[in-house]
């Protein structure tokens, strides 16, 4: 048999069909479903008189329009938004699909709930109605976003008319610095490749660095797969992986647990596998970084000035005197002077409970700048819980933060929690786009632990610093 | 869906590289439940000024633009999300066909889902295309999708590749599930067999 790479493995395991052009039917295993970009969906379904082929693989869950005050449990105000969430309720129960209600404690974002209750594991096919669908490939799941007319297609027919990406391996070789993240890594990929330099591909990340990744790690790295263009992020299963899903509710138990191990345990490339593209990047050679512009690939280290369009070629020229702008950034300041008047902790990218902890590592016995905004927001209500009960959420309200129920918040900022025109915002989760938490609303992308550092200065801030100091050098 | 065969019409310039999804169409406009309706919001946050009133700079704002139907953009358009609202604000408006040096993966899939062709053509040809769309109402481009060229004002002629399948799908405007119910066995047999090999699925 011919060497595959794990990408290869997966997608022969789910074709269902095939053409002689390359067409193929891919069979998808889990259906995420949210309140945005299903109704219209479901309303097709209605329409034709079709039913759910697997509403047993079927999940839904709210999450981009519920607010995140404690006063959501009385209802949503914003008319639209609770009419979308109705229609969520109403879908769910026709037609017979698993659901998490907004007060249900397991709701959230779709992408820490489906992990968080075992849904998606290795070797699956993962698709959802939303680009963050790629988180799941931490799992060595083949996971990606669709529009609705394709959410429709899988809830009708359970496939998805596919033809193969190419192979892309991003090798991150060796060991992190102390400071420096998963979000770090992925951000530093994006502004490696470009935010279009993996269109057209799947890929594989690998290599010390990622190995040494917890399960969240490798969730936020994956999740951004997508900002660099690809189809999907994945990351082969290993003991930790397995840890992570045994005994969640959803993962398969007994006889049926080692089945699916031994199967997992095929699940990587093998040595001789072709590659289309192959990216190495040294951890050591990533810091902490902060995006200046209004895309994720205008990343630069904290240590670095705002650049100037001169320094760019071709159409990128225009795109970031446009970027600059926006930001209101003057070309040559350093990114530690940027003051920003807002913080945003949580999305799919870094809400789940390892990006809370590190966060509360950095704002244990420390205040938030006086006049700062700064919220965390839980990716999911289980999330919430297991922060309270660590004593995280004490620090967060200690330190000045507000405490959130879980939902996607100022991520897209669908929701009441949105950015003003011309606020300043740093943010942990995925998007710099413009507007993208609130029209006229500036976004810097950081981890966690650079975030809390930024309420606490209340400027873009080397979290380094702050951690030097906190060990007495 | 709507078939797309051959269409000429006003081509607008866009050559801002990386035009977003949430440029295309911010979120506020996502609270819908319906399809259509969205043209008037297409590229809202570019097109109208804090007090809604259209900004006369922007390109479809311009009397020349107003009935555009082909649209030149910058290096990867549609990146970010898979909001198939991008691609229905962009038909409502009365836009059919998109061409750029590349696409984001899942905004290039939604287009072919409603009647809209993204069209890929080298560097050197999207500079032709946006020089020509300069031109205004005058220039009028044509997209004929059997032949799979495009055809400048002056009648420049440029051949583009599309997947087979997909034109085959726009050309007579068939509907995906439609073609995919053809193939229920198959997806049965998968389904049977799958469910012994992996059972915990």
């Amino acid at each position: 048999m011919s060497p595959k790479t794990l990408y290869d493995k997966i997608w022969d395991a789910h074709v269902a069909d095939e053409t002689d052009d390359g067409t193929c039917l891919l069979y998808i295993d889990r259906h995420l479903v949210h309140e945005v970009t299903s109704p219209q969906a479901f309303e097709g379904l209605r329409m034709s008189g079709r039913k759910v082929r697997a509403p047993d693989k079927t999940i839904a869950v709210p999450d981009h329009n519920v607010p995140t005050t404690p006063d959501r449990v009385n209802g949503i105000e914003n008319e639209q938004s609770r009419i979308q969430v109705e229609a969520l309720d109403k879908n769910a129960r026709d037609f017979g699909i698993h659901y998490y209600p907004v007060n249900d404690i397991r709701q959230g974002i779709v992408h820490i709930v489906g992990p968080e209750q075992g849904w998606t594991l290795p070797g699956m096919t993962v698709v959802c109605g939303d680009s963050h669908t790629a988180t799941h490939g931490a799992f060595g799941s083949l996971a990606h976003g669709i529009g609705t007319s394709e959410v429709e297609h899988v809830l009708a027919t359970q496939t998805l008319i596919q033809k193969k990406s190419k192979n892309m391996k991003v090798e991150i070789t060796g060991k992190l610095s102390p400071g420096v993240t998963a979000k770090d890594i992925t951000l530093s990929v994006i502004g490696h490749t470009g935010t279009a330099g993996g269109t057209g591909y799947v890929i594989e990340y690998c290599g010390e660095a990622i190995r040494d990744l917890s399960m969240e790690g490798r969730m936020t790295v994956c999740n951004m797969a997508i900002e660099g263009g690809a189809r999907a992020g994945l990351i082969a299963p290993d003991q930790k992986t397995y840890d992570y899903v045994m005994g969640r509710p959803h993962a398969p138990k007994g006889a049926q647990w080692e089945a699916a191990l031994a199967w997992w345990k095929t699940l990587y490339s093998d040595d001789d596998a072709h590659w289309d593209e192959v990216i190495t990047i040294a951890a050591e050679d990533i810091a902490p970084v902060v995006t200046w512009g209004t895309s994720p690939e205008d990343v630069l280290p904290i240590t670095a000035n705002v650049p100037a369009p001169s320094d760019f070629e071709g159409g990128k020229v225009e795109a970031v005197e446009r970027a600059l702008d926006y930001m209101d950034l003057t070309p040559g300041t350093p990114l530690t002077e940027v003051e920003i008047d807002t913080v945003f902790i949580g999305s799919c990218t870094n809400g789940r409970i390892e990006d809370l902890r590190a966060a509360a590592g950095i704002l244990k016995g420390r205040k938030i700048k006086q006049g700062m905004r700064a919220m965390i927001v839980p990716g999911s209500g289980l999330v919430r819980a297991q922060a309270e009960e660590e004593g995280l959420a004490k620090i967060f309200l200690d330190a000045g933060f507000e405490w959130r129920l879980a939902g996607c918040s100022m991520c897209l900022a669908m929701n009441p929690d949105q950015l003003e025109p011309g606020e300043r915002c740093a943010a942990t989760s995925n998007r710099n786009f413009e507007g993208r938490q609130g029209r006229g609303g500036r976004t810097h992308l950081v981890s966690p632990i650079m975030a809390a550092a930024a309420a606490i200065t209340g400027k873009l801030t080397d979290v380094r610093e702050m951690m030097n100091a906190d060990a007495g050098q | 869906m709507e078939k797309f065969t051959k269409i000429t019409g006003v081509a607008a310039p866009m050559p801002l590289i990386n035009i977003d999804t949430d440029m295309i169409i911010p979120k506020l406009f996502l609270k819908t439940i319906k399809r259509s309706g969205l043209g008037v919001n297409l590229f809202d946050e570019m097109r109208y000024d804090d007090d809604r009133n259209e900004r006369p700079d922007f390109v479809l704002n311009k009397p020349a633009y107003r009935q555009t139907e082909i649209l030149v953009a910058g290096d990867n358009f549609g990146c970010g999300s898979s909001r198939e609202h991008a691609p229905w604000a962009i038909k409502d408006f009365g836009i059919r066909c998109v061409i750029s040096t590349s696409f984001a993966d899942i905004f290039f899939n939604n287009c072919f889902k409603n009647g809209i062709l993204p069209i890929v053509m080298p560097k050197e040809v999207v500079d032709v295309l946006l020089k020509d769309a300069e031109k205004g109402e005058n220039a009028r481009m044509s997209v004929d999708l059997e032949a799979q060229t495009v055809t400048t004002s002056d009648g420049e002629v440029f051949r583009f590749e599309v997947d087979s399948f997909k034109k085959h799908c726009l050309l007579e405007g068939l509907d995906d599930i439609g073609q995919t119910m053809n193939k229920i066995a198959a997806i049965d047999v998968f389904e049977a067999k799958a469910k012994v090999e992996r059972p915990w699925v």
